[in-house]
């Protein structure tokens, strides 16, 4: 290695850390866990920035934002700048400061991160979004001319958002349709409120709406009409309608009662509000000893919620090793806070009920590692003999989801994958249908939120060249 | 917000529920069900489709009240809005032309059995209805699905109309008026659909139950609804509602049907103080 060359400023290796909920406190609310940077402290974080004349952490983001240049206008205390700079490409900063998993992308990739903590990009991103809802001037971007083309989108979730967000400034008519009562897919129902509060995304919602998006949620496009049906009113239509049926680990025992996809669980709770039973009317169990099953965010935002439902005992079954936990890093840490018990190379093979039909044990398989797999993960190989059982009284599996199925069943013509979802050009978001376009987990399975937006963004200038060289 | 047009207790604790609704009154088919809250902070809850008008664009349900939900829908009158009424939802019933066909209903089920028996006679088949009840007094809309069927028969299980006994006299009261469906539909409680599947089963007619498990969204999404059909886990919102009763896991159905009963009763013990009337 080249010797180093002495630095211009004293590198500080060190993140300011993030003001929190303290977990004792925290286990027994649904409030919001991380509080954000003070302004001080947000400045102090931003000044870390080596302001690279080739930075890397912005390929690292799947929307490009700008992100040193957010950063020093962070740093000049221009706050206003720095938000506009980030909304340049990214229509949702409060919610990706939130839940992107930054140390897989932006930060991975920040030069801090080889010796010491990366630049914390996602804080920074939440601050700047914070600012500027708490000092009440969101503005609102210049307006394209109208140009009289119509275009649906499905589903009101962070692809459709980001779609109808673009589409709207370049002078489209947006209008969405969304299955559930209420608009923000994923954000909604499935991330909880102590991770993301609810009151921002329905910020952002009203934001789109301000902006001249119309928006008819009980929509269930399909159903109540098809894609086809809406293509005879609009020019254009994008499928952003998400993640599908919950899967199981096709084990004995798993539709007993008891047992949960963390779709349902997370949606009675988070959509539903029934962790506010009965003012709210949605039903949600109370079990003592939960095990969720899987590694991801999911699981954590599953098992964090089953802690806050008063549970004495939450157990996350993973049969990996905590390395490779596809969770981030933040939400691990919190859970383990919280006091989640991490049961890792941990496969679960049977679930035994009583006699009522209520689950009341699993059964377990030690795990190993062995060789890499596809993934370039370690495989995780069973240890013969290892079986064991251990009580629970009730399950929650998270280990992900297939595309909804809806959209592909009934609408003729739409190229679907063998894992059942929509197949897309990923440089322009399209479908075998001419006027058809998708993005998200109905095209990627269970991904991220940021993915789904950088399909949208993708989609929507995919959508506009459509829309204005048509004819 | 969705207008009541009508909520009207049509037999003891059965109502009909007739909504505006033009999107949903414009695709519905038989078989689907809706999605409906009662208010802001009600539960999503998944109802049989009795009937339609696609020119006023309304839906009608027959619900039954049995707990916290179905009370708070039970208290609407016309006029009244509701936040969400969303669908048609699942699978339409498969109407073709196969001959004979015996169409099933009990509860709720005699309302949405209607339009599948409407449209089994428009397609050609030979229809007919067999309804079940405790009483008498239970049953409804016997007019309307005698003009869409060949025959309708009764079942009290006091007797006071019809034949005497359970829905298990099936067999036998076919056999008497000397019908042999080449389908049987059942529409009806999770316990009527069993029992009926469980008597046609030895004679071989194919029977098709249109299932009724606890949904949440309804779309495909959080697998509340799913059940084992030949020994293959499926989600009755978008795989269903309707199912062959001889392959379904009746006991593991029922099972699952009940895992939120003490919930279900609980807001009916509570005095919240709202005007009951």
């Amino acid at each position: 290695m080249a010797e180093e060359k002495p630095e211009k400023k004293k590198l500080d290796l060190n993140r300011q850390p993030m003001p929190k909920q303290d977990h004792w406190e925290r286990i027994r609310n649904f409030d919001e866990v991380a509080l954000g940077y003070p302004t001080e402290v947000a400045v102090k974080e931003a000044s870390r920035c080596l302001q690279c004349k080739k930075p890397l952490c912005n390929q690292g983001c799947p929307v490009g934002i700008d992100i040193p240049g957010f950063i020093r206008h962070t740093v000049e205390g221009d706050f206003g700048s720095g938000i506009r700079t980030i909304k340049e490409t990214n229509a949702l900063p409060a919610i990706c400061g939130r839940v992107c998993p930054q140390e897989e992308q932006c930060e991975k990739s920040c030069i801090l991160g080889k010796k010491g903590a990366p630049i914390a990009i996602g804080r920074l991103e939440r601050f700047l979004a914070d600012w500027e809802a708490a000092h009440g001037k969101i503005e609102v971007p210049k307006m394209s001319p109208k140009t009289g083309k119509k275009v649906a989108i499905v589903g009101a979730g962070p692809a459709g958002i980001t779609v109808s967000n673009d589409l709207i400034i370049l002078g489209h008519d947006v209008t969405i349709f969304e299955a559930l009562h209420e608009c923000g897919g994923v954000l909604i129902y499935g991330i909880p409120e102590f991770r993301l509060p609810k009151a921002i995304v329905n910020r952002e919602v009203e934001y789109v709406r301000s902006l001249g998006v119309k928006i008819h949620t009980d929509y269930v496009v399909g159903k109540t009409r098809t894609v086809d049906r809406l293509l005879e009113e609009f020019d254009a239509l994008f499928v952003g309608s998400g993640a599908g049926l919950p899967w199981f680990m096709e084990i004995p025992g798993e539709n007993l009662n008891g047992v949960y996809s963390a779709n349902e669980y997370l949606t009675r709770v988070n959509l539903m509000k029934g962790f506010r039973f009965p003012e709210y009317q949605t039903p949600v169990k109370r079990p003592c000893r939960v095990a969720v099953v899987g590694g991801g965010n999911v699981a954590m935002d599953s098992a964090r919620t089953a802690i806050r439902l008063g549970a004495d005992e939450v157990h996350l079954v993973y049969r990996r090793s905590r390395a490779e936990l596809p969770a981030r890093a933040e939400e691990a840490e919190n859970a383990e806070e919280e006091g989640v018990i991490f049961d890792l190379l941990t496969l679960p093979v049977r679930l035994f009920g009583d006699e009522n039909g209520w689950v009341r044990e699993i059964e377990c398989l030690k795990m190993e590692l062995g060789e890499a797999d596809a993934s370039g993960r370690r495989k995780p190989v069973p240890v013969e003999g290892s079986n064991f059982r251990v009580p629970f009284d009730a399950v929650v599996i998270a280990i992900g989801n297939s595309p909804n199925p809806l959209i592909p069943m009934t609408t003729p013509g739409l190229e679907i994958s063998k894992k059942g979802g929509i197949v897309t050009q990923p440089e322009t978001a399209r479908t075998s249908r001419v006027n058809i376009w998708a993005g998200g987990d109905i095209v990627r399975g269970a991904a991220t939120v940021i993915s789904a937006m950088g399909d949208g963004r993708i989609a929507a200038a995919s959508m506009h060249k459509y829309l204005m060289n048509r004819e | 917000m969705y207008k009541i047009i009508e909520r009207r207790m049509i037999v003891p604790n059965l109502h009909e529920f007739t909504v505006e609704a033009p999107a949903v009154a414009e695709s519905v088919k038989p078989g689907n069900f809706i999605i409906v809250r009662a208010d802001q902070y009600g539960e999503r809850i998944p109802l049989s489709v009795a009937d339609w008008d696609r020119q006023a664009g309304t839906v009608t349900s027959i619900f039954m009240q049995v707990g916290g939900s179905t009370a708070r829908l039970a208290r609407l009158k016309p006029g009244d809005t509701i936040p969400t009424f969303v669908g048609p939802l699942g699978k339409e019933t498969v109407i073709e032309n196969v001959g004979t066909i015996l169409c099933v209903g009990g509860c709720y089920g005699i309302g949405s059995i209607y339009p599948v028996a409407r449209a089994m006679r428009e397609a050609g088949n030979k229809v007919y209805t067999l309804l079940e009840a405790r009483s008498s007094f239970l049953l409804y809309w016997e007019d309307k699905l005698a003009a869409v069927s060949d025959k309708v028969f009764v079942i009290t299980r006091d007797g006071t109309k019809g034949q005497k006994g359970h829905i298990a006299k099936l067999p036998e009261l076919m056999q008497r008026a000397g019908i042999t469906p080449q389908l049987v539909i059942v529409n009806g409680c999770t316990f009527q659909m069993m029992r009926v599947s469980m008597a046609t089963k030895p004679l071989g007619w194919k029977t098709i139950v249109n299932m009724n498990p606890i949904m949440i969204d309804g779309t495909g999404m959080c697998g509340v609804c799913r059940l084992s059909v030949g020994g293959k886990t499926k989600f009755a919102c978008v795989d269903g509602p309707d199912f062959d009763g001889h392959e379904i896991d009746w006991a593991e159905f029922l099972a699952r049907r009940k895992s939120y009963n003490p919930e279900e009763v609980d807001p009916l013990r509570r005095s919240s103080c709202q005007s009951h009337f």
